[in-house]
């Protein structure tokens, strides 16, 4: 039998390989060239005191988590109670900034709701949000005590992900 | 009735309301011509398959006004590009560059070209090898002649 026969089904085998990894890839999640780099520095000022700023420069040395989310975002407020869950823990300190969106409704939505974060910070027209490379919030940055981004999470941290890859990296990143 | 014309005047309504918020009339129109060129070859991230340049997401709009802000302060495009590309990757970009990660993706079809021109080659070569006349040998000539006779069956 002719070898050059068996070449359709291997390449047949090769496309069911490449579409198997394909297709149960999310389109929608883009590797953010921020991995390993330093976060974006700002300065914001703080949802509940506006009159007080908020900047990464301050949280050098510490281990945290730095979540965008608005009350316009459907998946953030899917997100909300799992975030109060995993802060309740005190594990990592979960910082917010308040994407695009109205201070007062975002202010009664935690007092509504229960507040996660040990502070909200304010970006009302997206600037650090895009500097932080945000297209689908809520989108979670994991930063380690330099400053440096060591995880994004595109899109609520499930209790998969927050167990499975914050938990880890932020105990070892603790060390 | 009646309700189907409420309707579609308030979606008329709407349709004026997104088409003010979208023209910019006091723009600059060089700055605008440059920003459309420009964001023509981007992509937007909220809706993956129209460019920055058509897309009405509102992560969209503020990419362009910052772009605009850029083209105005006088950076080129190459550093408006790379400030896209530090935050989002080369994803954005429709015309990815060329380096290591996207080498399959550019000569992939070239490599794909040229393997399929040896297979063709080699193929043809063998079918040529497969039909051409060879003479045939004394042997073979006089049984064929018998078989035409009807000698053998």
């Amino acid at each position: 039998m002719n070898k050059f026969l068996l070449l359709p089904l291997v390449l047949f085998i090769g496309l069911v390989a490449f579409l198997l990894v394909g297709l149960r890839r999310d389109p929608h999640e883009v590797p953010s060239p921020l991995i390993n780099k330093p976060a974006p520095d700002f300065k914001l000022s703080q949802l509940r005191e506006p009159n007080k700023t908020f900047s990464p420069q301050e949280m050098r040395g510490k281990v945290w988590v730095l979540n965008f989310w608005g009350t316009w975002c459907v998946a953030c407020r899917e997100e909300h109670p799992l975030l109060l869950e995993y802060s309740k823990t005190g594990a990592v300190p979960i910082y917010g900034v308040d994407y695009k969106d109205d201070r007062a409704k975002a202010m009664q939505m935690l007092d509504e709701e229960g507040d996660p974060y040990v502070l909200s910070a304010s970006d009302p027209d997206g600037r650090v949000s895009i500097d932080y490379g945000v297209y689908g919030a809520p989108e979670s940055y994991l930063i380690d005590r330099d400053g440096v981004i060591r995880f994004k999470q595109i899109g609520p941290i499930t209790p998969a992900v927050w167990q499975k890859e914050i938990l880890p990296r932020a105990k070892q990143l603790s060390q | 009735m009646k309700y189907v014309v409420i309707i579609i005047l308030v979606f008329l309504c709407l349709a004026g309301a997104i088409a003010a918020k979208e023209a910019t009339p006091n723009e600059d129109p060089k700055i605008e011509q440059r920003m459309k060129a420009l964001t023509e070859q981007l992509r937007c991230l909220v809706c993956q398959n129209e460019t920055l340049a058509d897309s009405r997401a509102d992560l969209a709009e503020d990419l362009r006004r910052q772009i605009r802000e850029q083209i105005r302060a006088g950076k080129s495009d190459r550093e408006i590009i790379a400030f896209l590309t530090e935050r989002y990757g080369d994803f954005v970009l429709y015309n990815p560059p060329v380096k290591r990660t996207t080498y399959l993706l550019w000569f992939g079809p070239f490599v794909l070209l040229i393997a399929g021109t040896g297979v063709l080659y080699r193929y043809l070569k063998q079918r040529r090898e497969l039909i051409s006349d060879q003479p045939l040998t004394a042997d073979e000539r006089k049984r064929a002649e018998a078989i035409l006779r009807g000698e053998i069956g």
